[in-house]
């Protein structure tokens, strides 16, 4: 018979099998449970702890659900007006190119209002790290239309579903940066199953490498659910996601360095 | 690294600009180019600062991502500027807001053309108002300095860079076409050192250089979602306004001991009025100048003593009258203030001003 482990053996050092990364802080996340954006911060956060960069890594922020990210990663923060990001990280990474500069945007962020920000940053080949989370709405808001979102999905700005006669087709931006000189690494990942985790994880490894190397920029889309903005329950959003989503946003590497 | 020692040149303002950033130590300029202030980013760019200091020159893809990369830079305890002009400082208004809230330091210069639109390319003080009473959206200042000579608008680089890290708030040099693109001499300071990353750390102890394990992470932000603690973060900012209108405000005056008449004016309107003036008095009237120097904090004080003993002040600005409203604020109605201005891009002639003098104060 299996022996059960009491509390106190549960606590002791030997028997850890899985330990908060001190990457993260230890304040309550303000995302919705079953959200992907806490997935995706405790992945990143996984990653500079491995590496042991946190103290010479800067993140910057967005406007979007993850504005509060900087209470949630254990690093030196800055928050970015909406869409911004990338301008900021261009400047802190230039003037310390020895440090690592990352962002963390949603995809009205980077797609719609920062997509300038985005495109020149990528063409200029900034050495650093953009984590987009494509949940294909505007979360924070209340869940109106991105530049993200399908055509024929429900937003409550497109509330009988994206007509894209009338409101333009979704934005492929991964695809596009793909294109420019500048990003080395240009993959779109999920955080909805372990698997998923496991890959995405190894990209956002694989993007700081590449950034200590000074390749150029890389950028790491995360298509991810929003229940609340959905209006589902997690697992039907994962699901939904896994029917809708990524059929029209595949998963895998759409640029990788040369070898 | 090159010495450079103090020297004398012949420069254009926008010249001068861009010269004593490099001279102050200046970690990075971020600029976007616009009539007429495109001197400064190109004269640093054929200077090529990073092989002379290691400062960080970059044409940004608009003047939104120049300033959301001078946050980036200043949330870093880095000396780092923008330069623009009237659209382009429009364009700027939400990251100069952000940088306000987020208490970082940095410079931007605004070499004004005449507006509204895209208006014209030849030079305004359209944007006092913009400039003074904040800009964009929420309770913020501006330090602002107003030169009035190619040498101030290098003395104001390296005084705008001191006075933005100790108040952790940004300073605008509020400046205009004639004097961005006018030649005159100007004795350039000596080349100082950038700052260690050691120096910036003990500078600027809120700066985002990476957490050690030593120390609470660092955070650069203007969001506080609690309205009390907003609250009390707004209280924060407003003390440095009013420690500010203590400690800095600059003016000069010119011949008011025995004047009977003031003539208000800054930057370009103040150089035409100093003319104006020379022949006020050869005619035989008492003429006298104030020139505000600082814009905010302003020179009520000054003004109301002043306001006292003349029979009467006349602002001379090159916009609408905007300056007026403060001079106004400062005199409490106790001795009569008029407004001579011209805009579209137009600089007064002295005559026109003595000429305004005569028509609305003297003669009337
Ligand atoms: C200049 C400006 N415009 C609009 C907003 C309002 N706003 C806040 S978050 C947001 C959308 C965020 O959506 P997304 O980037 O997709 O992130 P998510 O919340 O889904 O994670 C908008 C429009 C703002 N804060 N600033
Ligand atoms: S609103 Fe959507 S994106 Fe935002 S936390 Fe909730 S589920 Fe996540």
């Amino acid at each position: 018979m299996e022996h059960t482990l009491t509390k106190e053996e549960i606590r002791q050092e030997k028997n850890l099998v899985y330990k908060k990364t001190n990457v993260m802080t230890d304040n309550i996340l303000s995302y919705c449970p079953g959200c992907g954006h806490g997935t995706a911060h405790r992945i990143l956060a996984e990653v500079i702890e491995e590496m042991d960069i946190q103290d010479i890594t800067i993140g910057v922020d967005p406007v979007g659900c993850s504005v509060l990210a900087y209470n949630f990663f254990n690093l030196d923060m800055q928050q970015a007006a909406h869409g911004r990001a990338p301008a900021l990280a261009t400047a802190i990474k230039r003037l310390f190119p020895e440090k690592f500069v990352f962002t963390y945007q949603g995809d009205g962020d980077l797609a719609a209002i920062g997509t300038a920000e985005t495109i020149h940053a990528c063409n200029r080949g900034e050495n650093i790290t953009i984590i987009f989370i494509n949940n294909g709405i505007y979360g924070m808001t209340g869940g109106q239309m991105a530049p993200t979102t399908l055509p024929g999905m429900k937003s409550s700005t497109s509330p009988y579903g994206r007509d894209v006669q009338m409101m333009g087709n979704p934005l492929k931006i991964t695809e596009l940066v793909a294109q420019l000189p500048g990003t080395c690494f240009v993959t779109r990942q999920a955080v909805h199953t372990p698997s998923t985790v496991r890959r995405a994880k190894r990209a956002i490894r694989l993007a700081f490498e590449y950034q200590s190397k000074n390749m150029g920029l890389s950028f790491i889309e995360i298509v991810s659910n929003c229940n609340s903005g959905w209006k589902m329950t997690p697992r039907q959003s994962n699901e939904w996601m896994e029917a809708n989503m990524l059929p029209f946003y595949p998963l895998g590497d759409i640029k990788v360095p040369e070898k | 690294m090159l010495r450079m020692k103090k020297e004398l040149k012949l420069m254009k303002g926008n010249e001068a600009v861009a010269e004593a950033a490099i001279r102050v130590g200046a970690d990075g300029y971020f600029g976007y180019p616009i009539t007429p202030q495109s001197e400064v980013l190109e004269y640093l760019m054929a200077e090529k600062p990073y092989e002379r200091t290691g400062m960080v020159v970059l044409q940004a893809e608009s003047e939104v991502a120049a300033i959301n990369m001078v946050y980036g830079g200043a949330g870093c305890g880095k000396m780092v500027m923008t330069s623009s002009s009237s659209p382009g400082i429009s364009l700027k208004q939400e990251g100069i807001s952000y940088i306000a809230g987020a208490e970082l330091p940095c410079l931007i210069v605004n070499v004004v053309r005449g507006g509204p639109g895209l208006g014209t390319i030849q030079p305004s003080q359209s944007d006092y108002f913009q400039a003074v009473k904040g800009g964009g959206h929420g309770d913020y200042k501006l330090l602002v300095l107003a030169p009035a000579s190619v040498q101030e608008m290098a003395d104001f680089t390296t005084l705008g860079f001191e006075l933005a890290f100790k108040y952790r708030n940004p300073v605008m040099i509020l400046s205009d076409g004639a004097i961005g693109q006018m030649m005159e001499k100007v004795e350039l300071p000596e080349q100082k050192p950038r700052r260690t990353e050691e120096q910036i750390r003990e500078q600027c102890p809120w700066a985002t250089l990476g957490k050690p394990k030593n120390r609470e992470r660092n955070i650069i932000t203007s969001l506080e979602l609690d309205s009390l603690k907003q609250e009390q973060v707004n209280l924060r900012i407003q003390a440095k306004y009013e420690r500010m209108k203590k400690e800095e405000v600059r003016y000069e005056e010119i011949m008011c001991d025995d004047a009977e008449y003031i003539l208000i004016a800054f930057g370009t309107s103040a150089r035409i009025s100093q003319k104006a003036l020379q022949l006020g008095r050869e005619k035989g009237i008492k003429v006298g100048l104030l020139r505000p120097i600082t814009l905010f904090p302003f020179p009520e004080e000054a003004i109301a003593k002043l306001s006292q003993k003349v029979k009467g002040m006349l602002v001379v600005e090159m916009n609408a009258g905007q300056m007026i409203e403060d001079v106004r604020l400062s005199v409490c109605n106790r001795t009569k203030v008029e407004h001579f201005g011209r805009f579209g891009g137009i600089i007064p002639s002295p005559t026109e001003v003595l000429h305004a003098l005569e028509q609305k104060l003297i003669g009337g």
